[in-house]
């Protein structure tokens, strides 16, 4: 298991640092997957209509089959939801952050900006093969790394080595 | 250390503990709140905006039963391509046509045309004749009423080719007769099948001339005849949805309409294909040519193939760009508007592209339609003027727009190859409706305030910049209770299904006559040069 390396810890500075990373990752994610629910016309299907590269075969099945497209929908809007409660509140953090991070992989994946890729749905910025989603999974990657939620966080109640 | 201060220091610990757990549960209370407040001004917004309007009506109900009803015997005069697909509205493809978009839908999973043609409702219909004067065309409509691959299985029937329509009129056991000739055999067909007593389903453009107008809308209207002109935009569910918002008076006094056509290939400009089988053996050149004002012999057969498989080129047998497409986004907006029949029509144009220097591979024989139109349609008495512009140069997607003091309505249009379009409703930043809302900022005039997007049932005063994309592209269908549906299989159901229970189809002979009347308008002034007058009383054109 990972543990916080305790010079981590004793530095506020470092700490806090990750700490305020992983509350705006999950409020992001939080966000995002609330946004969905809420919203009783949103579907993943646009989306992966956009679909290019390695995965635009995989996003056609799934957009030409009913039953895929709402198993799709429901990952993604429970899934981005839990994700960030998780990340929010410091609780089962660990498998937020790793959760979390696949789901950006696979939207990199889906839609990666890589050279001679053109996409229909408007950017809000300019990419070339490193864009948000790249960095937004790094920096999950991190959080599982340092998971603060044992110091921070309701983790801290399941943790002995605190 | 005392007991006491052990005891005090595992309580401070405890608490450090508790705080330590909990220290981010405030920022998540932070969220809730800010979500809740979000959601309250999204929920203001759309109560200050259209959605509820829209919302609480459900798509056009077209559903009738039609089950226990009386099976009705249909025949089609000129099978071509567009005589084709309304075929397959009525439930009969073709095998060539039914093999080709199986394998399409095998490679192509997001190819639903296979899916879509066998999950329309069976018509309880019968293709009992086909009468084209090109015999391959012919036998592809035999081969339809043949085909057993279509919604229902096996047909009951299958049909018999007739050399004229006459012949196809004498069988008394045709209830109803789709004709999609070219447009200059429009009248005498529809004029002989009404005083036969069968009802008519007649492609667009209705007639080719005023007169013809004139004595269609009499024959119908004497033999009480069921009469659908084709029109399908009438069962596209963004058309009615933008009448609710018309009709509310959210866009305010609209004194001014634009609509577009923007093409730019030899195929949008009616160069279609000649079949290699088309000769003076197979095809019934005089018959053709009958009600044309002008006639050419057969001669070496060049001319005459052109005009024959490319009719849309010439005035002759057709009005170009006012029958073929005006005609669409008049009665599209007709349908929203009611504007009916102009009171005058000006109209110019040329033709400044599709010449034999231009295009020496494609073009035979000069057209003598123009490429690029223009039209302005005067309705003094309700303060219009609707704008048409056309050019078959340039595919710019310019859309049509119905602009109010108040608010603008951008719709994507019927001209790009007769593709579904959303609309996106915008307000006008000096609206006089609309000035407390901008004032305060309820509304962004920057931002639409209502947008629908077919097929995502994007009813939503609050939407992404990705659905606001998807909804000005159009890139998906018409749907009714979530199933993709063509709307030329629900204008054919329409039809047969007013001809069942005697009441009047979406685009029965009165708005088909305005439709008729104002394309006649804009055809007549650009031949004459001048502008054009509706005399409504003596129902004639000064």
């Amino acid at each position: 298991m990972t543990i916080l390396h305790s010079s981590i810890k004793e530095n506020d500075f470092q700490f806090y640092g990750l700490v305020v990373l992983r509350v705006l990752i999950g409020w992001h994610f939080l966000y995002e997957g609330i946004s969905k629910l809420i919203n009783p016309y949103w579907s993943s299907a646009a989306y992966l209509l956009d679909s290019k590269w390695i995965f635009s075969g995989l996003a056609k099945t799934i957009v030409s089959n009913p039953t895929l497209l709402t198993i799709s929908d429901n990952v993604n809007m429970w899934g981005l939801t839990l994700v960030g409660a998780s990340l929010l509140l410091g609780l089962f953090t660990k498998y937020g952050s790793l959760t979390g991070m696949v789901f950006i992989c696979l939207y990199y994946l889906f839609a990666p900006p890589l050279l001679g890729l053109e996409y229909s749905r408007p950017g809000e910025g300019s990419y070339l093969i490193v864009n948000k989603n790249l960095i937004e999974a790094c920096a999950l990657w991190v959080l599982y790394c340092f998971p603060t939620s044992q110091v921070i966080g309701l983790d801290r109640f399941f943790n002995d080595s605190k | 250390m005392s007991k006491k201060a052990k005891s005090s220091k595992n309580t401070n610990l405890e608490r450090r503990d508790l705080i330590k757990g909990l220290a981010t549960v405030p920022v998540a209370g932070v969220f809730l709140v800010n979500l809740w407040r979000k959601m309250k001004r999204d929920a203001t917004k759309k109560a200050n905006l259209l959605s509820d309007l829209v919302q609480e009506k459900s798509a056009p109900n077209v559903v009738r039963s039609v089950s226990n009803s009386r099976h009705l015997n249909i025949g089609i005069i000129g099978y071509g391509g567009r005589g084709g697909h309304l075929v397959r509205g009525a439930g009969f493809a073709t095998k060539g046509w039914t093999d080709t978009v199986y394998k399409n839908a095998q490679k192509n999973k997001l190819d639903k045309q296979f899916d879509t043609f066998m999950s329309q409702e069976d018509l309880n219909c019968s293709l009992v004749g086909v009468c084209d004067l090109f015999d391959n065309n012919a036998e592809l409509g035999i081969n339809a009423s043949q085909n057993e691959i279509r919604p229902g299985g096996m047909p009951k029937n299958t049909a018999t080719r007739y050399r004229t329509h006459e012949e196809l009129l004498a069988n008394d056991n045709i209830d109803a007769v789709i004709i999609a000739t070219p447009d200059h055999w429009h009248a005498q067909i529809t004029i002989d099948a009404a005083k036969a007593g069968k009802h008519v389903y007649c492609e667009k453009g209705m007639t080719r001339t005023f007169d013809e107008a004139i004595k269609v809308y009499d024959a119908v209207k004497e033999t009480g005849i069921t009469f659908q002109l084709g029109h399908q935009n009438r069962q596209v569910e963004a058309n009615e949805k933008a009448r609710q918002i018309y009709e509310q008076g959210l866009l305010g006094p609209v004194n001014l309409v634009e609509l577009t056509t923007n093409r730019n290939s030899p195929w949008g400009a009616w160069y279609w294909g000649i079949h290699p089988d088309g000769n003076n053996k197979t095809i019934d050149w005089e018959r053709f040519q009958q009600p044309s004002p002008n006639k050419l012999p057969w001669g070496n057969g060049k001319e005459a193939l052109e005009r024959f498989f490319r009719w849309r080129c010439w005035f002759d047998y057709g009005t170009g760009l006012s029958g073929d497409l005006l005609s669409h986004d008049f009665d599209t907006i007709n349908q929203i508007m009611d504007i009916g029949i102009p009171k005058y029509v000006t109209s110019s144009g040329g033709i400044y592209h599709y010449t034999k220097e231009n295009y020496p591979d494609i073009i035979g024989y000069d057209r003598d339609v123009p490429d690029v139109w223009n039209a302005t349609f005067e309705y003094p008495e309700r303060d219009l003027t609707l704008l048409y512009s056309a050019s078959l140069s340039s595919s710019n997607p310019r859309g049509n727009r119905i602009m109010g003091h108040d608010a603008t309505m951008q719709m994507g249009g019927q001209s790009g190859g007769g593709s579904i379009h959303g609309f996106v409703v915008t307000a006008d930043e000096l609206s006089t409706q609309y000035k407390d809302r901008l004032d305060s900022g309820i509304i962004n005039p920057n931002y639409p305030i209502y947008t629908y997007s077919p097929g995502s049932k994007q009813i939503d005063g609050v939407t992404s910049a990705t659905s606001r994309y998807f909804a000005q592209k159009g890139l998906l269908y018409t749907y009714r209770e979530g199933k993709r549906v063509d709307p030329t299989h629900l204008h054919v159901k329409d039809w047969l299904d007013s001809i069942r229970d005697g009441s009047q189809p979406r685009c029965n002979i009165d708005v088909g006559f305005h439709e008729a009347v104002a394309c006649a308008m804009a055809t007549e002034s650009y031949l004459k040069g001048r502008r054009i007058e509706w005399d409504p009383v003596n129902r004639k054109l000064i």
